[in-house]
Parts: C-alpha cells; structure tokens; sequence
C-alpha cells in the first residue's frame, strides 16, 4: 500500500529561524530548485513519519503577503494555488508582535494553519513568556513551541501538524482579525456583491477576496478579471466605490488602515498572551554591534573581513587547487594511455578532461568564499554591511542589498546574479545584474596571472589591483548613468531588519555553501561541457589534408613519456614538433579562421589575432582563455612553466597590449553561465541582449584608450 | 518634529507617517506607525541609515525615508 502523502509549507519572516527549522525536518534529503516562472530558490524535502510521507515546502522569508516582492507572490501563491495541507507559520516568539503581522496574513487566507512559536528560549532570556494557550485561543489556531537550533520540538511540530492536516475540521473560522466598523461594513457589502455576481469564480475565499480588493490588490484584481471578466469588471466598479468612500471616511488609503487596524488587533493578543518582566536584558547583540558598526571602526573592520574572505578564498583554497590540478592530469594521462590514438582520444583528453578541468579547479575556491558568505548571513553580519554601505549605494542609484550581489561578483557571477534576488524593487535588481559582471570574477584571474605575470613581473600585483578597481569604477558610472536614464524610478525604501548576532550552526552553513556550490558544479557539468566540445570541435576541424599520418605518429608516442622528459632529448623535440602541429591545426581550424576574419576588431586594440581567438573562446568560461592561449602559442598547458609567458612575449605582445587585453578580459561579454542567468534573473532577453553588447562595448571602448592612449603617451 | 532630527540615544513615539503611498505600507507592515515608539539605536558610520529598535527589534531606515515619519519626542526617565 503507496504512503500517504502529505504537503506541509513552512512560511515565516527572514530570520524568524525558519531554514534551521526546515533544515532540521529534512536534514539532508533536499531538492533546491526554482518556483516555476521565477527564480526565486525553492526548497523541498522529505520526511516520513508515522507510516506517512510528507513533503515541506519552504517558502520564501516575507514579512507580508502583500505582493510588493517576488518573494511575497510566490508565497501567497503557493499557498492560494497549491493547497498544502498544513501551513507552518514559524513565528519567532522573541520578536512576537512584528511576527504575527504575517500570521493574521495566513491566517485570513483560507488554510489550516499551526502557529510555531521559534527561539522561545531567546524570548525567555529576555524575559518575555508567552502563553501558548490563551494565544491558541484567541486566535483559534494550534501552537507549538520549537528551538529550531536545538532541535527541540521537531516530533511534536509533526505532531501537530498531521494532526491538523487529518482532521475533518476546516480551517478555522473565528477569531480573525476584526477590522473597524466602517471597513467590515465595506467588507461585507463587497463580500455579499462577489457571492451575487461571481461565486465559485475565484476559488478563493471571498472575505479574504474583498479584503484584497479592497486593498487594491493588483493580482487579485487580474485573477478576478480573468475568471469572470463580465461580473469581474462590475465587481471592481464595487469595490472601487467602497475604496473611495473609505478614503473620504479616514483621509487615507483603505489599505494603510488596514494595516494599521491589523497591528492594532495584533496588539491586542500580545497583550493578553506576552508577559515581560522588567529585567534589564544583557544583549551581547547590541555590543557587538557598538564595535562592528562604530563610527570609527566599522568601516576598517568590514574592510577587514572582506580582506580575510579574499585571503581565506585564495591563499587557503591553493592547496586543494594542486591537489586538484594534480589529479586532473593524472586522469588525462590515464586516458591517454587507455584510449586508442585518434580524434576520440584527442576529444576525451583535449577537450573534455581539458576543459572540465580547467573550471573543476575552480571549486575550492567557490567553496571556501561561499562558506564565508554563508558565515556572513548566518551571523547577521551581511544586514550590517547593507547597513554600512547603503550610503555608498545609495550614491549609484542602489540599494545598500545590492553590495552583496556586487561582493559574491568578485568569486562567481552566477551566484552573484542570483543573489540580486534579494532586492526587493524590480529597477534595483535589474540594475544590480546589470553592474554585477563588472566584478571581476575569479575565473578572470587565471587570465591577469599569465598575463600580468609576464610583462609586469615585480608589479603584477599591483596591476591586478588597478584592474579590479577599474571595474569598480566603471560599475559606479554605469550605475548612475542608468539609474538617471534606463531605470529612472522611485528607491525602494530601506525598510531593513537587523537580526541579533547569532552563533552560526555548522550544519546550515555546509546545506548553506553546499546549495550554492551545486549550482557552479551544475553549470560546470552542462555548460562548460557543452562549451568544452564546441571550442574543441572548432579548433580542430577543418582538419589539415593530409597531416594524418605524421600526426597518428607523433602522437604514438604517450604523452606521460614528454612530460617526463623535460630532460630533453628525442621526445622533447618531438613534443614540441607536436605542439608545432598543433598550433598549425588551430590556426587552419574554423576558430582560427573566424579569429583572422574579427581580428581587425582587436588590431585598434593591440590585440593579435590569436588573443582574439583566446578571447572568443572565454564566452564559455573566462579562465578557457589561458588555456587557448596555450593551444595557439603551441606551449601546452603544464608541461613547462612560464613557456606561454616566453611564447607570448616572443609573438610581439608588449606591455602595453598584454593591459589592453586584460581590461578586455576585464569588461567583456560575461560567460556563457552568467549570460543565461541575466536571462533567467531579468526574464527578458532584451535585457541579456543589452548586458552582453553594452559590456562588450564598454569593453572594446576601454581597451582602446587603454592601448591608443598609452602608446600617445609613449608607452609601448 | 521629524524622526530624522532625533539624536542617537532618542525615544519618541510616531505621530504620522506620511510618503508615497508603497513607502508607507511597507514601513507601516514592519510595525512603525502610529503610537509605536521609537528608539535611536545609531546612525550608520556614514551618517545614513539609521538604527531604530521598535516594537523589540531592531530595523534600518534612511534619513530621507525617516523624514517622512513625524513624530513626538518622549524623554526619557533616566
């Protein structure tokens, strides 16, 4: 006999605990993916308990059900559309009042809701107690008390809620939030209209449905519209009449009264179920936050986290990085000896091992800074440095929230992309995506350590800085000339909590930095793949007429032979003619052919035509830039350290065009990964389109002051 | 007086507030209006934002924004 199914939403506002909670229910067996049409992250698990199967669903953490954000429509959506059979509305018990302003939402929709009074112990500590029974009372709704970071609670939650779920009772229907006289009038009056013209047209409840039109609420508005377009119109025509007449009763929009009345009714529970005693609290919050927002300090010690991120990032994730390098090449030796000769062969080793590897290396780096962004959030740090640089921000046109996207921009762009999502106003997300790949992501870096490393030697480090900064700079400008022009509006408001510092728990940092790396392992296992065979496949067709043969026998010799045969000797020579070869193929190849037919594009900017090629190549992944360069300059990738920087500097590249080409690699067209996430995250195409050819302008522009300005000043 | 104008360390309990009509919801929904009090945990290092604690949390707000937000100083006991 199948399980039975059950369907349990978590709702609940950001940091009332809910992810630990949800955490705690599934632990591992999660499924991250999207709701549907947007790409706002959905979370899904599995638990069975009692001999049943029940699936959670964590919805977004919203304050409100008012359909402001992406965030708040996709739960009231769920919840309207989808039916689950319990809601969970964790409530964080230390933070009641504000909590239950989401709760009344819920709980004025038509569900069986359990009220999850969370963090009751921080409550407690700061002497607050809450009646658990009066409130379930007064609002006719079961509660049960969790310590989602103890895991306290978890078994009677479940409890609680397959309880409720098999009940034959409805959802509740008394004791919801009672409005004033004026409004329940207009509620009512609208109510009797919906069921006279159109009941059963919106599978809504029509209280709440009044209610939302009388908010003039635009998706409810549609839906209304859509389902019964003739009754639909004239109901509108109602609850327009009521709207104004309730205007002209308060001097104020029905719906800031409504919210008002609500925290009034609310009001009224915390009095009767919350006991606080007078005690002086000893919050070690708020001294915290003294030192890491201090006038003076705050800002040197948010420098100086961000510096610890990079240095952790980097310097730690070194040594895996070998270790992976090292791995990756003992594999496409393996093959090689394995595979027969042959294009597969060259196919398995070149192209694919090659490539993949190539960004596989990549992912200690990814982990380690996604673990300290996920530290950052979990401890409430990333709220303060909102709150630190929402002024900086606010100069470009952005919201403080937009710092993080842009920060995450420096490791990947997709992420970072992705994270936009927190922003609540469709013109600052759109405008932060459209800045992010400024950033320099870390995949560029490959790219700046070959080249800078070979013409500035002593001063690379230095020159990498400036390249950095150069972005930052140019995301600035870009930020304002948009925001005045293509996105003029109204800010959002910075309404913005800031969560009590909390010990972070191990478990939800590694769920945390795990979901996040998936995602770059994901691209890489696609699209990098994909790209990999693309870019191999171009670079060696056409094929040489008559090349075969001489190949076949150069290649006879294993490749573990030359690499272990720097000493010199018979197979160096033949190693470096196969190299010789080699580049003779990609320069006959479809890329090196497309690369002489754009590379009058790249001469104003110093460029040669091989650079072009290595350019074109890293639309799949910047870092697949070096390695292209390897390929045309014949050097191989590993085999002999700094034989593409001599290689480079022999092919006539200065000083001057090796810059040029960095702040080309710098600016240009984001990959192939972070190109399809502006298209997800903006939900147009028009916006990738305009993302990819203004950066590739700026690019080209850029890079030709850079090479024409330098070589009027007499560089070279 | 405005709530912009009150110094770190002030209390005062909001009398209106005013703004375009999606500012006000949104702030109104995170529990500042009227009759709430409002104390000034800090302004940012740069002057802008500022920290409110309100109804027991703590919440950030521009100046710009909080110069919407009337309000009646409350002076406090100590």
């Amino acid at each position: 006999m199948p399980m039975k199914r059950l369907t349990i939403a978590l709702a609940g506002n950001p940091n009332s605990g809910k992810t630990t909670v949800f955490n705690n229910l599934t632990g591992t067996r999660q499924k991250v993916g999207n709701w549907p049409g947007v790409t706002v992250e959905k979370k899904e698990g599995h638990v069975s308990f009692n001999g049943l199967d029940l699936t959670i669903v964590d919805l977004p953490g919203t304050y409100s059900l008012t359909p402001f954000s992406i965030e708040e429509v996709v739960a009231r959506n769920y919840l309207l559309d989808e039916r689950p059979d319990v809601v969970l509305d964790i409530i964080d018990a230390s933070n009641l009042e504000r909590s239950l302003y989401l709760a009344t939402q819920i709980r004025e929709l038509d569900c069986k809701v359990l009220f999850v009074l969370n963090m009751a112990d921080v409550a407690e500590h700061r002497g607050m107690k809450i009646d658990a029974h009066t409130m379930s009372e007064l609002l006719d709704v079961p509660v049960v008390f969790t310590v989602g970071n103890r895991g306290e609670g978890m078994d009677e939650l479940l409890q609680g809620a397959v309880e409720l779920a098999e009940s034959a009772a409805g959802p509740p229907r008394r004791r919801r939030v009672k409005y004033s006289q004026d409004i329940e009038e207009a509620i009512a009056r609208l109510r009797s209209f919906i069921q006279l013209k159109a009941a059963g047209a919106l599978p809504h409840d029509m209280r709440w449905t009044a209610i939302k039109l009388l908010e003039d609420d635009k998706i409810v508005k549609e839906r209304l519209v859509a389902a019964a377009p003739q009754a639909g119109m004239e109901i509108l025509q109602a609850a327009q009449t009521l709207r104004r007449h309730l205007t002209d009763r308060f001097d104020e929009e029905p719906q800031i009264v409504m919210t008002a009345e609500r925290y009034g009714f609310i009001a009224g529970i915390v009095r009767e179920v919350q006991t606080s005693s007078t005690q002086q609290r000893v919050d070690v919050s708020r001294n915290i936050d003294l030192v890491l927002t201090h006038r003076l300090f705050g800002f040197p010690i948010f420098i100086f986290f961000i510096w610890a991120m990079f240095q952790l990032t980097f310097t730690l994730g070194e040594y895996p990085v070998q270790a992976i390098e090292a791995g990756v090449e003992w594999l496409s030796g393996a093959a090689g000896r394995i595979l027969p000769d042959g294009l597969f062969r060259d196919l398995v080793v070149d192209g694919i091992i090659a490539g993949v590897g190539s960004v596989i290396v990549f992912l200690p780096n990814i982990l380690i800074l996604f673990f300290c962004i996920a530290l950052f959030e979990d401890t409430g740090y990333m709220a303060r440095s909102a709150f630190l640089m929402d002024k900086i921000m606010h100069l470009i046109g952005l919201h403080g929230k937009s710092f993080i996207p842009m920060l995450m921009g420096f490791g990947c762009n997709v992420p970072a992309i992705m994270a936009a999502r927190t922003l609540e106003s469709e013109k600052d997300r759109i405008l932060t995506i459209l800045i992010t790949p400024f950033m320099s992501c870390s995949a560029k870096l490959p790219v700046y350590v070959v080249l800078a490393g070979a013409f500035f030697g002593p001063r690379a480090g230095s020159v990498i800085f400036g390249l950095y900064l150069l972005g930052i700079v140019l995301s600035i400008i870009t930020g304002r000339i948009f925001r005045s022009t293509l996105l003029k509006g109204v800010d959002a408001p910075f309404v913005m909590e800031l969560p009590p510092y909390r010990m972070p728990m191990a478990k939800s940092l590694l769920i945390h930095m795990w979901d996040r790396s998936k995602i770059f392992l994901t691209k890489m296992g696609k699209i990098i793949l994909i790209g990999s065979i693309v870019v191999w496949s171009l670079s060696n067709f056409p094929q040489i007429p008559g090349t075969a043969e001489p190949q076949a026998r150069l290649k006879a010799a294993p490749i573990a032979d030359a690499l272990a045969s720097d000493a010199g000797g018979q197979a160096d020579l033949e190693a470096a003619q196969r190299r010789a070869e080699k580049s003779a193929q990609t320069e006959f190849s479809f890329i090196g052919r497309i690369g002489r037919l754009i590379s009058p594009v790249f001469e104003p900017l110093g460029i040669e035509w091989r650079g072009g090629v290595a350019l074109l190549s890293g639309f799949v992944a910047k870092e697949i830039v070096v390695s292209t360069l390897g390929v045309l300059y014949a050097t191989g990738e590993s085999e002999e350290e700094g034989a593409l920087e001599k290689a480079l500097k022999d092919s006539g590249m200065t000083p001057l065009s090796a810059l040029s080409m960095m702040v080309f690699v710098l600016l240009y067209l984001p990959c192939f990964a972070t190109t399809a996430a502006i298209r997800r995250e903006t939900g147009s195409i028009g916006w990738m389109l305009f993302a990819v050819s203004y950066s590739t302008a700026v690019a080209w522009l850029m890079a030709f002051l850079v090479y024409q300005g330098g070589r009027l000043i007499g560089f070279s | 007086m405005l709530l912009s104008e009150l110094k770190q360390g002030q209390s005062a309990t909001i009398v209106r507030v005013g703004g375009s009509s999606l500012l006000r919801r949104r702030i109104l929904e995170m529990g500042i209006l009227r009759g709430a009090s409002v104390y000034v945990e800090k302004y940012a290092p740069l002057r802008d934002p500022m920290e409110l604690i309100v109804k027991g949390y703590h919440v950030s707000l521009r100046v710009e924004e909080a110069a919407h937000i009337a309000v009646d100083e409350v002076q406090s006991a100590v």
